[in-house]
């Protein structure tokens, strides 16, 4: 037994509304860069959906994973190390920027600069990648909330498996979000797929990263990855993927997807897991029992023999602590609640996903039933073959059984509590009939729908020791740096040059570039205004509106009452 | 011979070469971001499925082309028994199917850079230049096998530009060699040569991390925080106790 600790998360389906403040919070924390302008870590699709990129999930065609060969060996979907490298000058099954989508901006100088005439202007679609006027045909989410169906969902590979009669009646009864990440599995065929060995996974939690100085932009990451979760970054030409947000993970704080979830549905913790097993798990034949399998590797931490092995490989003690309290561990071997996302990928994915209840629910509520009483929810997921298919999948490579009981037991829960919460009697027979206790329940409950912080974010630190071993290290000047502010400018060879650059640095530059930039976001007498943000609400400040041309006259005249150093400040507001 | 051949063939090829290889070394100690092959196969697939192939396999046949023509003397091949009129044969005939396949993949490539929005905004004056060397290189050199294929010239190449070549890393170098060799030859080597001497500076640096340490590796690449010290080295009275991990 090796035991190592595996940074994991899991969402909760049915809360997410599908805000995209995830993927926005990310994109600007990550991706608000030239370059990766297509590019988003965190991505919401809405299922049934063609996902993003267009059909990632068909790797008949994207050849993205790993499968078992005739031997009983697990090899990379795209063949042997050969086979890549002989590829390799033009990758044939790499996505083109339109399975994504061409990046675009609109021409707002046209607003302001337009001469007088008849018609309003118009902010036109410019390519970001030719600057040229565009047709926007396509987005990240352009089938969004089932936006082009029934025509475009019927190209989402995940319905194709399913029978032609389902697929009819389909959109009218079943719609979610599937909020994406890199799945930072335990097995990364991305990683696996690399010639340069860039891709690596950090021993200490598992989290998967692009040594940016190492890669050298062969791009078979891009197809590696059958969730297509490693994006190229088309003007530095090197490979860039989800972080995991590992600067805030690193100090305790949840990722910035998570952080900003509005929906509070997204667990944040560490696994233990038996690293000299994961070969064989990942190898298991039948695609349906690859759920089980991965499940089969993750240790309970509770176990002491488990926690010696833990402390042998040098985890410390605060870590097991955290693998014990970990809502990870408990939402998919306690509670067996949480569903890896297509497992037969063979990647051993570590974001779980809880599947919604909730479309089932409205559904039976709409039938005039009670929508939450134990025994109706039972007899609905049995009836409502449709969605259970689609989830099964996505969740657990077809296998309905499964899904079955993750929905059973979530619309046990619903009944169990109602009882609780009208203060009538807890039914026991609710909980025994999912094969759990009430304790359980309340547990799950306490875990779901109260959905505490602390409980939902168990992340454990790394150690103040290991302070300037980190990726980045905050416990000196995160600007203290070669390339710093004032140290001005970027190699001959320009920005895509030189070392990398923290990520504080480069943010600090491009906060500095907007706050000095000629635009009308800047206006030349931005040095007399007054920042809101330290304004304490009292008064008016000078500044805090325009000065008028009058009193900007008086202001200079030596008689003429205006503001000077020692005078008390303006209070009254001006109208 | 004058100063001119000594500048040409003496002083150039030295200056080039030491170009060539501190070049590597600065832009690989400085420029490990920017050290990438920056594919722009994300804008365009269809002539890039063609153009690549040809040019990159091309160029490679080309390279061991060069390595056999200049690198082994003609007594060597003449010793195992190949013939003066086979050796040209066989050079020419892999050379010129390796040249065309290398030209038609280049022209190819250069058509879609050109026509290609995405591929042309992406291109940038470094790569023009770059282009341009090497196009000129390749097809001075191209017609040097399709003269010497119908035995226009009569300059034997490895009698005069193989040792010339090889002379120079003896560091005992014979420019009187190279005033023989013809004005094709010449021009092949001085482009080659300034071609050389931008080589750290483009993009062509990713021959050099030809991924071959792939075969070997394992699948996964496990790294520590430990072993990855972060952007800075660690400073002092930051040494690790006993290296222990956590």
């Amino acid at each position: 037994m090796r035991v190592m600790a595996q940074m994991g998360m899991v969402m909760n389906l049915d809360k997410c509304i599908g805000c995209h403040t995830c993927s926005v919070t990310c994109k600007q924390a990550w991706t608000n860069r030239s370059g990766v302008e297509y590019v988003w870590f965190n991505n919401v699709e809405t299922r049934p959906g063609q996902g993003y990129p267009r059909t990632y999930e068909d790797q008949e065609k994207w050849r993205g994973g790993w499968q078992v060969g005739r031997n009983g060996k697990l090899r990379l979907r795209t063949g042997s190390r050969l086979k890549r490298l002989l590829t390799i000058f033009s990758s044939p099954v790499q996505p083109s920027i339109n399975d994504y989508y061409e990046p675009w901006t609109y021409d707002y100088e046209t607003l302001t600069n337009a001469p007088v005439q008849e018609h309003t202007p118009v902010a036109q679609p410019r390519s970001l990648l030719t600057n040229k006027p565009m047709t926007i045909e396509w987005s990240a989410n352009w089938d969004d909330n089932l936006g082009g169906a029934p025509e475009l969902t019927q190209e989402d590979p995940v319905l194709k498996r399913i029978s032609a009669e389902i697929k009819e009646k389909f959109e009218q009864t079943y719609m979610f979000y599937l909020p994406r990440i890199c799945e930072h599995c335990i097995n990364p065929s991305c990683a696996a797929s690399c010639p340069s060995g860039a891709i690596y996974k950090r021993e200490e939690d598992g989290i998967v990263l692009v040594d940016q100085d190492r890669c050298r932009g062969w791009r078979q990451c891009v197809t590696g990855c059958p969730y297509k979760k490693v994006y190229f970054n088309h003007r530095t030409g090197k490979a860039e993927k989800c972080t995991f947000c590992f600067p805030r993970v690193e100090v305790g704080i949840p990722t910035v997807c998570s952080e900003t979830c509005v929906g509070r549905l997204r667990y944040i913790g560490i696994v233990l897991y038996d690293a000299d097993r994961v070969l064989e798990a990942a190898s298991t034949p039948g695609d349906q029992d690859l759920y089980m399998a991965q499940r089969s590797i993750i240790l309970d931490p509770h176990d002491p023999q488990v926690v010696r092995a833990a402390e042998e490989a040098g985890i410390s003690r605060d870590w097991i602590d955290s693998a014990q309290r970990s809502p990870i561990y408990a939402l998919i071997n306690r509670f067996e609640v949480a569903l890896p996302l297509h497992p037969e990928y063979r990647t051993m994915p570590m974001v779980w996903y809880i599947p919604p209840l909730s479309p089932v629910v409205d559904a039976l509520t709409e039938t005039g039933h009670d929508g939450e009483d134990a025994g109706n929810i039972f007899g609905a997921i049995e009836s409502l073959r449709i969605p259970v298919e689609y989830l099964a999948e996505l969740f657990t490579a077809g296998d309905t059984n499964l899904v079955t009981g993750v929905l059973k037991k979530l619309g046990a829960m619903r009944s169990y509590m109602r009882d609780l919460n009208l203060g009538r009697p807890a039914d026991e027979s609710i909980a025994a009939a999912v094969g759990m206790t009430g304790r359980d329940i309340e547990d799950m409950h306490r875990l779901l729908a109260i959905a505490k912080y602390d409980e939902r974010y168990v992340i454990p630190t790394i150690h103040a020791e290991q302070g300037p071993e980190r990726e980045e290290f905050d416990t000196g000047c995160s600007l203290d740096y070669d390339e710093g502010p004032g140290m001005g400018g970027w190699g001959p060879f320009g920005e895509t040059s030189g070392g990398s650059t923290p990520i504080a640095v480069e943010n600090f530059h491009m906060l500095a570039a907007r706050q000095t930039s000629d635009t009308m976001a800047a206006p030349g007498d931005k040095a007399q205004r007054v920042n809101l943000l330290n304004w304490d609400g009292k008064g008016a400040p000078e500044g805090l509106f325009p000065t008028r041309p009058e009193e900007s006259a008086a202001l200079h005249r030596p008689d003429g009452g205006g503001v000077g150093e020692d005078s008390p400040a303006v209070t009254e507001p001006k109208p | 011979m004058n100063a001119v051949d000594i500048l040409l063939w003496v002083v150039v090829p030295y200056v080039s070469l030491a170009i060539f290889v501190v070049g590597h070394y600065w832009r690989y100690k400085y420029d490990k971001f920017g050290w990438t092959t920056r594919s722009s196969q994300l804008y365009e697939r269809r002539l890039l499925r063609w153009g690549s192939p040809l040019f990159h396999f091309g160029i490679l046949f080309v390279l061991v082309g060069h390595v056999m023509g200049l690198g082994i003397p003609k007594s060597w091949t003449e010793a195992v028994g190949l013939s003066e009129g086979a050796y040209h044969a066989l050079a020419i005939g892999v050379g010129a199917i390796a040249g065309i396949g290398t030209l038609v993949g280049l022209a190819i490539l250069i058509y879609r850079r050109r026509t290609v929005g995405p591929v042309f905004s992406a291109t940038t004056r470094n790569d023009k230049l770059m282009y341009l060397v090497l196009t000129l290189t390749i097809l001075f050199g191209m017609s040097n096998t399709v003269l010497g294929a119908v035995g226009h010239e009569g300059v034997d190449y490895r009698d005069t530009v193989s040792p010339w070549f090889r002379s120079i890393f003896y560091f005992n170098p014979q420019p009187e060699l190279m005033t023989e060799a013809g004005l094709g030859f010449q021009l092949h080597a001085l482009s080659a040569l300034v071609l050389f001497a931008i080589w750290p500076f483009t993009r062509l640096v990713h021959v050099f991390s030809a991924p071959l340490g792939y075969f070997t590796r394992p699948y996964i690449v496990y790294r520590s925080r430990d072993r990855q010290l972060g952007n800075r080295p660690t400073p002092r009275g930051w040494d690790r106790v006993g290296g222990g991990r956590r």
